[in-house]
Parts: C-alpha cells; sequence; structure tokens
C-alpha cells in the first residue's frame, strides 16, 4: 500500500511498516528547546538525573528574549549555556537567529525526525523531514534518549495549481487555507502541500506553509524534497544532506483540497485568531500603528527583498513605525550586503537583531492600549504582543510594507496595476529568481 | 479517583496565550508566581477567584497555539483538578497529559458557570449535580493512559526506563 510523506519518514524511522493511526518509537534525528522552553526541560532532566543529549543532534537556541531584558531571563539563558557545557548539547547564541530559521539552514534535512519544544517546528516540514513541535517534557525526553512516540498522522493533500498573482504570495495561500479549515480543521493530522504551484515554489516560499501547518491545528506540514531542497541545502554546503524524498502515487489521504493560486487575493487575518481570515480588500483603511516585519513566518531574505522593493524610496506613514527583525545571522548579513537595511532605515524603520523580536510580547515593539499591528507573523492571539488591549494583524510582507507608507492596510496588487510601477514587479521578479 | 469542585465557564478557542500570557515569560522558572496569572487574558482575576479542585470547562480548540508547557502547568499548579472541553488542541493535549493533569474531552455545552460538577477519572463519568445531568467522556488512547496511571512521561520513563505504551 502506498504510503503519504509522514507515513514514510515515520517508517524509516521506526524500522517498521507505518501507517496512518499507528504507534511508532521512532528515532529523534533533531531536539531542540528555544529559550522559553529550555529551562524546564533541563529542570525535568536533572529531576530524572538524565542530564545527557542522544539526539544526533540537541540544539539549545537562545532567540525569544534575545538579548535578555531582564535578569530573569538572563538566568535562565544561564542555565541553557550550562547544560549545553555538561552534555555537548549545541548552543545557538543572542544573534544567531530564531529556532526554525536555523533549524532550516543548518541542522534539518530530508528524511530527519524533528522534535521542537516550539509549535513552529513543523517549519522544517518543507524539507521532507517530519518535524512537529511538542511541549518541553517529551522534548527533554526524547533529547535524554534519542528517541520519542507519535502517532502517525492521517493526511491532508493540499494540491495547488497555477501561477500566484502579482501581489500575492504564499503567506496569502496558507492564510487562505486556514481559514477555509478552522484553527482546529487539520488538528491530529499532517497537511502535504503538493502540486504544480508547489513544485515551482521557492523554499523560501514554502517554508511559510510547513510553518502555518500548526495554526489549522495540524501535527506537521510536509513538502516532498525536490531539486529545489538541494538548491537550498547546496547553497549552504549541506549537499550531501539532501536525498529525494517524494509521496507514493497511491498513497491514501484523508482528504484531498483543491486550491487554484490564480483565484487567490492577499489575505488579512483579523483579532484575535488566525482563522479569522478576509481578503485584503475587506481590510482597507483599518490603521495600523506598528508595521512588523520578521519572525520565523517572513523574516527571511525573499521577504525582505520584496520588502525592500516595495518601501525604496518611500517614507513610513507619520503614525506608523516600521520594525524589521531579519530571521537569522544569514538573513541579516546578505539584507546588509544587497543594501536593504539602508532601505528600511531611510524608509523611517527600525532594524533589530535577528530574534523572535516583538512577536510573542516578551520585549521590543509591544503595543499600547487600543494599538493595532500589522505583522507578518504567525499569530494573532489576544495579548499576544505584550498587551491584551493590543490588536494583531497578519499578512504577508508585500501587504505591510505597503500597509506601512499608506499607515493603513492597503491592497498590494495596487502596485503591480498602474504603469509606474512595473518596475517593482519586475524588480520582485528578478529577486525571485536570484 | 473521584473529582469534586465548581466549573468555571470559558469559551472556544482557549489560547495558550490566555493561559499563560508571553508578558510573563520571565516568571517561567518560577512557576508558582506565574500561576498567579493562570488564565487571566482570559478572566482577568481568574486565579484569585477559584478554589482548589475546581474545573475548567471551555468550547472548542482548548489550549490552541504556543507549545509552552507551562500552560498546562499552571493550571494543574493553581489547584484547578481537570480540564473539560469540546475539544483539546494537539501539544496541549499531550503536554497535559504529560504532567498529569486530566482532561475530558466531552460536549460541554450544558454544564454552566458555577455549577457543582463531581468526576469519576476510572470511568470518564461526569456528573453536574446543579442540573442534575450525566455526562461520558470520550476515553483517552491507550498510549496516553499509560502515561497518565503512571503519573506522567517522567514517571513513566522512570518506571519503566523506555517508552511502554501497548
Ligand atoms: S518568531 Fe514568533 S512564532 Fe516564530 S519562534 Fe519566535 S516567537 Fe515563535
Amino acid at each position: 500500500m502506498g504510503k503519504t510523506l509522514a507515513e514514510k519518514i515515520l517508517s524509516g524511522k521506526s524500522g517498521q511498516d507505518a501507517y496512518a493511526g499507528d504507534i511508532v518509537i521512532a528515532q529523534v534525528d533533531v531536539a531542540a528547546f528555544q529559550d522559553g522552553t529550555g529551562p524546564l526541560g533541563v529542570r525535568q532532566l536533572q529531576k530524572m538525573r538524565l542530564e545527557r543529549a542522544r539526539a544526533s543532534k540537541s540544539i539549545l537556541f537562545i532567540d525569544h528574549a534575545a538579548p535578555s531584558p531582564r535578569k530573569e531571563l538572563s538566568n535562565d539563558h544561564m542555565l541553557l549555556r550550562e547544560f549545553s557545557k555538561k552534555t555537548g548539547a549545541i548552543l545557538s547564541e543572542v544573534g544567531d537567529g530564531i529556532i526554525h530559521q536555523r533549524l532550516v539552514e543548518s541542522y534539518a534535512k530530508p528524511g530527519d525526525v524533528v522534535i521542537g519544544a516550539d509549535s513552529h517546528t513543523c517549519t522544517s516540514g518543507a524539507l521532507g523531514a517530519f518535524a512537529t513541535g511538542m511541549g518541553s517534557t517529551d522534548v527533554a525526553v526524547g533529547m535524554a534518549m534519542g528517541r520519542t512516540w507519535f502517532k502517525v498522522p492521517e493526511t491532508f493533500r493540499v494540491q495547488v495549481k497555477g501561477d500566484f498573482p502579482p501581489g500575492v504570495y504564499s503567506k496569502d495561500l496558507i492564510l487562505y487555507l486556514i481559514g477555509m479549515l478552522g484553527a482546529d480543521g487539520a488538528t491530529y493530522k499532517a497537511l502535504e502541500f503538493g502540486g504544480p504551484a508547489i513544485e515551482k515554489m521557492s523554499m523560501e516560499a514554502r517554508f511559510v506553509l510547513s510553518n502555518m501547518a500548526v495554526e489549522a491545528g495540524a501535527k506537521t506540514g510536509l513538502i516532498a524534497s525536490d531539486k529545489r531542497t538541494k538548491q537550498y541545502l547546496k547553497a549552504r554546503a549541506r549537499v550531501r544532506d539532501w536525498k529525494p524524498i517524494v509521496p507514493d502515487e497511491d498513497a491514501k489521504y484523508e482528504r484531498v483540497i483543491e486550491i487554484d493560486a490564480r483565484k487567490l487575493v492577499p489575505q488579512v487575518a483579523f483579532p484575535h485568531t488566525v482563522d479569522n481570515t478576509r481578503a485584503v480588500t475587506d481590510a482597507k483603511g483599518i490603521k495600523v500603528s506598528q508595521v512588523f516585519l520578521g519572525t520565523c513566518t517572513n523574516g527571511r531574505i525573499e521577504d525582505l527583498k520584496i520588502a525592500a522593493l516595495i518601501l525604496k524610496g518611500k517614507q513610513r506613514a507619520h503614525n506608523t513605525r516600521l520594525v524589521v527583525v531579519p530571521a537569522s545571522r544569514e538573513v541579516f548579513l546578505s539584507a546588509m550586503k544587497s543594501g536593504l537595511l539602508e532601505v528600511f532605515v531611510r524608509a523611517g524603520g527600525i532594524i533589530m537583531g535577528p530574534g523572535c523580536g516583538p512577536c510573542v510580547g516578551v520585549h521590543q515593539g509591544v503595543l499600547g492600549d487600543g494599538e493595532a499591528c500589522l505583522s507578518t507573523a504567525n499569530r494573532n492571539f489576544r495579548g499576544r504582543m505584550g498587551n491584551p488591549e493590543g490588536f494583531v494583524y497578519l499578512a504577508s510582507p508585500a501587504t505591510a510594507a505597503y500597509s506601512a507608507i499608506k499607515g493603513e492596510i492597503s491592497d498590494p496588487r495596487r502596485l503591480f496595476t498602474t504603469r509606474k510601477r512595473k518596475t517593482v514587479r519586475k524588480a520582485i521578479k528578478r529577486g525571485k529568481k536570484k | 479517583m473521584i473529582l469534586k469542585g465548581k466549573a468555571w465557564k470559558f469559551g472556544d478557542s482557549i489560547s495558550t496565550d490566555l493561559i499563560c500570557p508571553g508578558r510573563y515569560f520571565h516568571l517561567r522558572s518560577n512557576l508558582p508566581e506565574l500561576a498567579k496569572h493562570v488564565l487571566e487574558d482570559a478572566d482577568q482575576d481568574f486565579a484569585s477567584k477559584m478554589a482548589k479542585g475546581d474545573f475548567v470547562v471551555a468550547g472548542n480548540n482548548f489550549g490552541l497555539g504556543s507549545s509552552r508547557e507551562h500552560a498546562p502547568t499552571i493550571i494543574k499548579l493553581a489547584g484547578i483538578s481537570a480540564v473539560l472541553a469540546k475539544s483539546f488542541a494537539r501539544i496541549f493535549y499531550r503536554n497535559a497529559i504529560n504532567v498529569g493533569l486530566p482532561l475530558l474531552e466531552c460536549d460541554t455545552d450544558k454544564i454552566e458557570q458555577g455549577d457543582e460538577i463531581t468526576i469519576d477519572l476510572a470511568t470518564g463519568t461526569i456528573r453536574d449535580k446543579t442540573k442534575g445531568i450525566e455526562l461520558k467522556a470520550r476515553p483517552l488512547p491507550k498510549a496516553m493512559l499509560n502515561i497518565l496511571n503512571d503519573g506522567g512521561l517522567l514517571a513513566h520513563i522512570e518506571k519503566h526506563g523506555d517508552f511502554r505504551l501497548d
């Protein structure tokens, strides 16, 4: 019987012919903590006197409160550094970048089982890895034992065809899908993205889809490992990490969802749930006090390029702050070299060091009472950006950048309709090919 | 085991951000302090109103969002003896079992704020004494039942030296 990507990977890592519904014990290739979940995980291992790191790669990321805004968190960071010294677990320091971006750049590979004490660990699924978020205790045990248990999930196949219209991106596709499925529409399932539109998509755009799989409740968001996956790894001197993984033709899916990208329009998720999505045209005119460009969803170089092309030579609106946070050191360096950072600074923006930045309300860019933020992140729950009286809207980097200029949520497709903007469109296309 | 307490009613989509707000990130290594803010963004003074042994009763998709295990941990630490909901988000579900917080998946529509509830964990029977009704929770999957019965994942691994799920 044919296998889905999830069934293939989990069969490979459990040594058993695994199908949806089976309970398997799988080898763990990557076990990861971040600074919000790691200290609890480390203490759990200390409690068990099991302080060791047996997963092939055990990694601690300091990214959520980086650099630390207060002493309690500085002490948490010290605990992680000590654990790393003691066990040999890799430490990703302040300034290295966000867990999920660092995982795809340097650690996760096709066919891996990746567990992380962070719900967006599913991002690595775009490399063809079974990557999923768990709690501190699960990851601690997985790290110490080098194994964990899973129920093999049923799969929803998301089949996407057609070219994306100008101004519409993978972020709009995933927001649209989450709006359609609902925040619990894929609970316990794996999403598997495929079809001609996904095959053509850059890895950067694919990561956005896998990243947000959890916002529909899914366990992971998988994409076959193909030649683009290979190119991505090769560009990071990791071609040896590549192998092809594709689902079988006769794999059994619980559900197949077909989407025609040509019909998509830019999407905006309204407060306070991610599935509260509407077409950007329904959001027009909503004033935003802050635009936040960054996160493990859309803080990659392709995102910054798109935003910079829109912001070049322009100014942010007077009442709208623009906060830009590259997702990793690699992204930061590349944005610096190609002059993107200068564009943001000249446009009136502020650049902050790689990390989660204002995403989770720990520090930096906290909203005031009644303020609205248009963010390229993946979540807009009440209180998410540090204030339960704030409002978070989610959209693509293009929508965010254009809205920063206008001071209100604006439809980026406008940039592609007037003749004057043709140059932008061409430049964006060129940027994409690179 | 028989649990007794009052129902505290919440709606659908109670996220881990509502249960354990990100702005208290710095209290994550101080769980008793963090527990004073449990569910604060859903009901501002919940922690001071509830009594030990009470139940959180919610709608669909309880615990969606972040993987922070602090969410079920502080619900338990605050003294809530079980969470009843129509459905739970996946990571929260697994975390709750791992830390030994009982979850009951059942139709919570008829239960109201302040109702007197008794729960027989062994059979999954929920009695709402105020309403005079009886509900049945969906049974836990076997793997999870084994972990819960051992007292959580750490205790499970300590007891068996490995995963013993079937
Ligand atoms: S950027 Fe936001 S969503 Fe991503 S890992 Fe950091 S806090 Fe979580």
